[in-house]
């Protein structure tokens, strides 16, 4: 049913300050390349890969999973259900 | 509905008919922007999709209906609150949403939207205004701005046209509210609070159609249109409607404008009956979860 997700761990490190972390989860094939999530981004995870899917659109790439919080902002935004985001509480940091 | 979650699969697929993907909204559209803060809102309110029932008429909007995996009518032509009232009339216990473009809401639907915000209906309307009738081409639309490039106003609209939170407002909407896709969260913390409102509640999406609209305006892509939600719109909560009209490139004035409490048709209806009837009058089974 779904085609195989882009999906990247955020690592639990010991880099990380902030209390949340995130994932973030990519359906490239259901991208139609409007770009809502790397503009509105708040912390600039994402970018447009300069490789296109299967329908020629350029999906969004993570490029930087370290900053991800776990908003979900890019899932709210995408219309055409292709991202999401989900946050963990960063035990470390409490 | 299978109750399982799975954490790589979108928060919105296990309400959406996900046979029927990909869905037929341009690139840039921003009705898949509702549909997301619908579920949102639809999960955070722990809603019963048993109780819900999704509503829409004819156009690009009208398309929800037949994407969600609920009880939901995709109706005829501007006729989405004629149905939901029925619906709401026979089964009072459910939560009946209607999503609807502007052209199916109050243009060809315009008389049903003011006579069932008169009476009050139990309708929660989400009405989706991208200023124009994009499915059929780009023809003028209700609230197409003076002055913008239609189809079928090749030189510019010259109609006046409608302010739609006034127009729900002075009808007897008990809640308005106008946001666009932009303010995602905003929305959907408006529909929470439609959820749980009685009565007849408006909310006004204003969402970018980079295809018809805004190509033809010369207003860019779906991001430009974005970017100028951005920028260009206003929170003002509580404005007075009358000051809310918008203009081609102008201000766009957002928030909540009116809430407000009204008995609903039902609830009037039992109390003129039973005061007129007195016990021989059996109330309405209203049987409402919030």
């Amino acid at each position: 049913m779904v085609a195989a997700k882009v999906g990247s761990k955020g690592k639990n490190g010991t880099k990380k300050k902030g209390k949340f972390f995130g994932e973030v989860f990519i359906v490239r094939e259901r991208c139609k390349g409007c770009g809502f999530c790397v503009e509105f981004c708040p912390t600039k995870v994402l970018a447009l890969d300069e490789a296109m899917n299967e329908k020629g659109y350029h999906p969004p790439i993570i490029v930087n999973i370290e900053a991800c919080n776990g908003c979900d902002l890019c899932g709210l935004y995408c219309p055409d259900f292709a991202i999401h985001g989900i946050r963990h509480r960063n035990k470390e940091v409490g | 509905m299978s109750k399982e979650t799975n954490k790589e699969m979108n928060p919105v697929e296990p309400y959406l008919r996900m046979d029927r993907m990909p869905h037929i909204w341009c690139s840039g559209c921003g009705i898949g922007i509702v549909v997301n803060c619908f579920v949102r809102a639809l999960q955070k309110s722990k809603v019963d999709i048993n109780k819900l029932a999704v509503v829409s008429g004819i156009g690009c909007t009208g398309r929800i209906a037949g994407y969600f995996k609920v009880d939901s009518f995709h109706t005829t032509h501007g006729r989405p609150i004629p149905f939901a009232t029925g619906l709401k009339t026979a089964r009072p216990d459910m939560n009946v949403w209607v999503f609807s473009g502007e052209g199916d809401l109050v243009s060809i639907g315009g008389n049903h939207f003011i006579h069932a915000a008169r009476r009050n209906a139990d309708l929660k309307v989400i009405c989706v205004n991208n200023f124009t009738y994009a499915m059929t081409g780009g023809q003028v639309g209700p609230t197409a701005p003076l002055h913008s490039i239609a189809t079928t106003a090749p030189y510019g609209t010259y109609d006046q046209p409608f302010n739609l939170p006034f127009l729900a407002e002075s009808s007897g909407a008990v809640y308005v509210a106008r946001w666009t896709t932009f303010h995602v969260r905003q929305l959907v913390k408006s529909m929470q609070e439609i959820k749980n409102k009685p009565g007849f509640s408006f909310l006004e999406v204003i969402a970018p159609c980079p295809t018809i609209y805004q190509r033809r305006n010369r207003l860019g892509d779906g991001l430009a249109g974005m970017r100028y939600y951005k920028e260009r719109s206003k929170v003002v909560n509580g404005a007075d409607t009358r000051n809310v009209d918008i203009k081609l490139g102008g201000d766009i004035i957002v928030g909540k404008f009116i809430d407000r409490d009204r008995p609903t048709q039902l609830e009037a209806m039992d109390q003129e009956l039973s005061h007129k009837l007195g016990d021989k009058y059996v109330p309405y089974p209203t049987g409402v979860e919030r």
